[in-house]
């Protein structure tokens, strides 16, 4: 356990030593609350949730965001660089356990993603007047729980699907902010909304996450807001991703046309 | 007191490419073995098998005792790999980066002792990524120590030092293996072999092609080594160098002679000069180096130029 929490710590210290990082998890998100208020104004309008300011609506949306960005794409780029860099396998020729290490990647990418979504709940209570009930409250750190791990374990998937930092970065990308838009995050959906892109949203686990976490948050939702169905899409998305990475996770950096790339080391004199 | 090492007809199929083909070496604990041949060779697959990071096709190959293939945590507590193709998070600092390895540790060398060790010194508290490629291989040194282990792992571990650290970095190795733990070097260098090796195995091809103390390596290429160069005006040099006893590489003017006989073989080439009232540029006789036996050796060994890429052989 003590172990675990070394790993966690080192893996928190190197995410707040890397600024781009920290900008696009946690700033990033932040910064479109604050933008689409500006831009759309913060009157109510028609949503899935009824008749909400437009804050209530981003509100949890980009908090969603915030968490799958900083777990599926954060987890994905991290591991796959650590790998390029050879330090998955110099992990591997130490005796500190693997499931510590990648547990401490995990487990820490679900602390940033918790405190992301902090900060945009607090920010959208204090500054917009967005509706958070304490009855509620339980639902929407069950959600936030669930969510998480589940693109967590995408992002081990994604990891081990893209051998390279070079891979993982546009894959991230063009996986998340695609599904962004069709999961009830950027763009609210209403009954105009064609319904084969309603049904794409409602395959991929993003839709479920947001408006789960969007129940809890709703005015108009009873406690304690459960929204089960919703859960066990994430769960079977869990499953997918842990099963994926149990079955493609290389801790062995990749070969690039017979050498694997190094960030450093001079060249060897030929013997 | 078994060997810290042991391999016994070692054999690492990549696909249809025998990597590694029937290798026996042991390695005893207090001593230095290093594994010298070109990319491609096999040292890196080697290395990497009784690591634990590869599977071997078949064979057997021990460390402390142990299959590395099926060993856990209590084995890799005991060893000590100094690999070129693992980095360090860079975002870390050198102090940061051996507390946090040496933790999972059960016999664990004091952080402020390795830095002193590795004379990184100024540099701990810097972060990685802002360090030199000799400095992070001093911080890839440190980490492969602060288990204390009986069995150290070094692949190529002085590339990227400077002359002097170069010879620290041997000092180091020396210590290491003065206090008794067993030492498997991978190296280019000829003269780190020579320097460090108690023993040297020459692969190439998969194969040890030869295996001894550098001294009797060097004895395989004969006592010594004649080398000079005629003038461009004297006459073609077959009639001179058919009496004598030695190998002969002749090289346009340059000309090497290996040979058991040096005495005998000298008085007929400087006998014959004499004769014809000229001097031999640059006139030399000298032992033959480990350099000299191992390029004769690997000769051969016809892909080889040290560019060739494969397996996972000295990544760069």
């Amino acid at each position: 356990m003590r172990t675990l929490w070394r790993c966690i710590r080192m893996q928190n210290r190197i995410f707040w030593r890397t600024p781009v990082a920290a900008f696009f998890t946690l700033v990033f998100p932040i910064l479109m609350l604050v933008l689409f208020t500006a831009i759309f104004g913060n009157d109510a309008f028609d949503t899935v949730y009824g008749r909400v300011k437009s804050s209530q609506f981003y509100t949890p949306g980009l908090a969603v965001f915030a968490a799958a960005s900083s777990t599926y794409t954060g987890i994905g780029i991290n591991l796959a660089s650590r790998r390029e860099l050879g330090i998955l396998k110099r992990v591997r020729g130490t005796p500190l356990p693997p499931w510590a290490y990648l547990g401490g990647v995990v487990l820490s990418a679900v602390w940033i993603a918790a405190l992301g979504v902090v900060a945009m709940v607090v920010l959208g209570v204090a500054a917009y007047g967005v509706n958070v009930e304490a009855a509620k409250v339980p639902a929407m750190v069950v959600t936030f729980a669930v969510g998480s791990a589940s693109f967590a374990a995408l992002g081990l998937a994604l990891a081990s699907v893209a051998r390279s930092v070079a891979m993982a970065v546009p894959t991230a990308n063009a996986t998340l902010l695609p599904l962004a838009f069709i999961s009830n995050i950027f763009v609210p959906f209403g009954t105009e909304t064609p319904a084969w892109l309603d049904l794409l949203g409602n395959i991929f686990p993003l839709k479920h996450f947001g408006l789960a976490f969007g129940e809890a948050m709703n005015p108009f939702s009873d406690a304690p807001a459960f929204e089960w169905h919703r859960l066990g899409v994430l769960l079977l998305w869990l499953a997918v991703g842990a099963a994926v990475a149990a079955w493609k996770f290389s801790w062995e950096p990749p070969v690039v046309s017979g050498r694997s790339s190094r960030r450093r080391r001079t060249q060897p004199a030929p013997a | 007191m078994s060997p810290a090492v042991a391999v016994s007809d070692l054999v690492k199929d990549y696909g249809a490419v025998r990597a590694v083909d029937g290798v026996s070496f042991e390695v005893k604990r207090g001593e230095v073995f290093a594994l010298l041949g070109p990319n491609g060779a096999g040292k890196s697959t080697i290395v990497e098998i009784l690591e634990g990071h590869r599977t071997r096709t078949s064979g057997t190959a021990l460390v402390l005792d142990t299959d590395p293939s099926s060993a856990g945590a209590s084995f890799r507590d005991r060893i000590g790999i100094v690999l070129q193709s693992s980095g360090i998070d860079p975002e870390l600092t050198a102090r940061e980066a051996v507390d946090y390895y040496g933790a999972a540790y059960s016999r664990r060398v004091p952080t402020d002792e390795l830095i002193e060790l590795v004379e990184l010194g100024e540099k701990a508290d810097a972060r990685i990524s802002t360090l030199s490629g000799g400095q992070q291989r001093r911080i890839d040194m440190a980490l492969g120590l602060v288990g204390d282990p009986d069995v150290v792992f070094l692949d190529e571990p002085t590339t990227g030092f400077d002359p002097a650290a170069r010879r620290r970095g041997w000092e180091l190795v020396e210590r290491l293996a003065s206090e008794q733990r067993a030492v498997l070097l991978t190296t280019h260098y000829l003269d780190e072999a020579e320097h460090l090796a108690d023993r040297v195995a020459v692969l190439a091809q998969g194969r040890i092609v030869a295996e001894g103390t550098p001294a009797e390596l060097r004895a395989r290429a004969g006592s010594a080594l004649i080398r000079f160069a005629v003038p461009d005006r004297a006459e073609p040099v077959s009639d001179l160098l058919a009496p004598v006893s030695g190998d002969i590489v002749g090289r346009g003017r340059h000309v090497e002679i290996t040979t058991d006989t040096p005495t005998a073989d000298l008085a007929q080439i400087t006998g014959w000069a004499a004769e014809r009232g000229f001097e031999l540029e640059g006139l030399t006789v000298t032992t033959p180096s480990l350099e000299d036996v191992y390029l004769s050796l690997v000769a051969d060994d016809g892909d080889d130029d040290g560019q060739v890429p494969d397996d996972g052989d000295s990544r760069t």
